[in-house]
């Protein structure tokens, strides 16, 4: 990938999202009141903000960087299954749930391996010493509880690999040793939709639907909110739940607009929520 | 489990309602007409075959490649909602009414992101995702078709956001919402299917990366549902 080009292919940006939002009149055809035309003219700041939020990064096109607060949530997560996996409540367990956290402790640790090797190649500096503090993880009594904790790591790291795939868009491929020539972004997002394979699984194993719509039990928390919250049902600058907002005759329900599309977190986020879990 | 309620709002729109893919073979023909400009050649024009659907080039052609699976995504959905088998639980009902909504916002979100004002017909009125080949009569088949699709779809998006190249951040940003949203969406129907197969190694590779399919692969998968209608991803950036 010619990264000069997307360079100079970026400065069509604004020329091209005004286009865009001037066909999107169309949509507010139907408003006449003052008060909803000044919204539509406030409407390319707050869109132009919306994506430099959902693109943001500590720096930007960083790859080492990327990777690197990627290894460390995958340590994390690895280590959080190591413990669970030790824990006397695993032998309790239901032997379909052992085997699912067995499966996804595997694809932790191949994260953690693939992600090492990513940044032994491209000269990154790699995060040791990782690990979910023994003490926090001492307060969970009981399988279901370190449930709970597989969930919000599980979503909380899709939606951080998703605040951070901008950052990798149009980097060159890689060439890692023993395992082959990959790309950075096209990586990152296969190991992104793995988690979100992990995630919907051990929500299913808490009774709880698949996707993230609102009326899940831990919904209330930091893990789904952020800056752009899990609960948005506003995309590209049009708000789904709005009559005929895309469809005409047709109104959708919060809670779909909500499942229909994950959301990120900025690195800043995730870090204030994982940072209190890393620990000795 | 869920408490969806069934809105019949939500049916999906008739193909003919607004319908999408304006390319016909016609204007492929004028493609393959540009690039072949700087030759002094006399190209002699070909017969335009109707069911000959070329993906647009750029950007718009990645979107309209989402749509196509959206919009096959959907098609199945409504059918299983509108007929599902006896033996298909009702836990397992609301989890394809979530499915066939979340795709229906998906295909609508992704044919207004081409089209806003709705006016233009994306696919030709005839185009449809043909269900005659799956078995839909019964649980195992409902779930094996699932399966099928949902998977496809799902390793399709990690391949094609890296192929965003332009300045389309809406587009990208959106599409990257909607992928991991599939990969649960695939889990859910595996898990169904067989229970504990959310993430199994047919999925993902041994460094624990979701195995993908260009959408090359992915339109030869479609292709026989998609028939008569032939669709070519040539146009798109590479790898395609």
């Amino acid at each position: 990938m010619n990264f000069l080009h997307i360079i100079d292919q970026l400065s069509a940006v604004d020329s091209d999202a005004l286009d865009r939002l001037d066909t999107r009149r169309s949509v507010f055809s139907s408003l006449t009141t003052v008060a909803k035309r000044t919204a539509l003219a406030s409407a390319p700041a707050l869109i132009a903000s919306y994506f430099s939020k959902a693109y943001a990064g500590t720096s930007a096109g960083d790859a080492k960087d990327v990777f690197a607060y990627a290894l460390t949530l995958e340590l994390l997560e690895e280590d959080f299954y190591k413990k669970m996996i030790a824990s006397p409540y695993f032998s309790g367990a239901p032997t379909a749930a052992q085997g699912a956290i067995n499966q996804i402790k595997k694809h932790e640790t191949s994260h953690v391996a693939l992600l090492q090797k990513v940044l032994d190649a491209i000269g990154g500096t790699k995060p040791t010493n990782i690990t979910f503090k023994s003490a926090t993880f001492a307060t969970l009594t009981s399988f279901s509880a370190q449930l709970t904790i597989a969930q919000l790591l599980e979503d909380t790291g899709v939606r951080a690999y998703k605040g951070r795939a901008g950052d990798l868009l149009g980097l060159a491929d890689v060439t890692v040793p023993n395992v082959g020539t990959i790309n950075p972004l096209q990586s990152a997002l296969q190991i992104h939709s793995v988690e979100a394979r992990h995630a919907a699984h051990i929500r299913t194993m808490r009774m709880q639907s698949s996707w993230i719509n609102g009326n899940g039990d831990l919904d209330g928390m930091d893990h789904y909110k952020g800056a752009i919250p899990e609960s948005t049902t506003t995309q590209s600058g049009v708000n789904l739940i709005a009559a005929n907002s895309i469809t005409p005759n047709t109104t959708y329900t919060a809670k779909d607009a909500q499942a229909s599309f994950d959301e990120i977190l900025t690195a800043t986020e995730v870090l204030a929520l994982a940072t209190p879990l890393i620990g000795a | 489990m869920s408490d969806h309620s069934f809105l019949p709002a939500w049916r999906e729109q008739s193909l003919g309602r607004r319908v999408f893919l304006r390319v016909s073979a016609a204007s492929a023909a004028s493609v393959a007409l540009i690039a072949a400009g700087c030759t002094d050649t006399t190209t002699t024009p070909t017969p335009a075959d109707p069911y000959q659907l070329a993906l647009p080039a750029g950007d718009s052609g990645l979107v309209y490649y989402a749509y196509l699976m959206a919009l096959a995504q959907t098609t199945l959905y409504q059918k299983v909602v509108d007929a599902p088998p006896t033996d298909l639980t009702t836990a397992e009902r609301a989890v394809f009414a979530d499915l066939r909504d979340h795709e229906v916002v998906h295909k609508q979100t992704l044919g207004y992101l081409l089209d806003t004002t709705g006016a233009t017909q994306l696919v030709p009125t005839d185009f449809a995702f043909n269900l005659t080949k799956f078995t839909l009569s019964t649980r195992a088949g409902v779930l094996a078709a699932a399966q099928q699709i949902a998977d496809l779809v799902a390793a399709a998006y990690p391949v094609l956001l890296p192929l965003f190249t332009t300045s389309s951040v809406p587009q990208r940003t959106i599409l990257l919402k909607m992928s991991s949203v599939q990969a649960r969406q695939a889990a859910a129907v595996r898990d169904m299917l067989m229970p504990g197969s959310f993430a199994n190694s047919d999925v993902v590779d041994s460094a624990g990366q979701l195995l993908t399919k260009t959408p090359t692969e992915v339109m030869t998968a479609l292709a026989p549902y998609f028939a008569p209608y032939v669709i070519s991803v040539a146009s798109l950036a590479v790898p395609v």
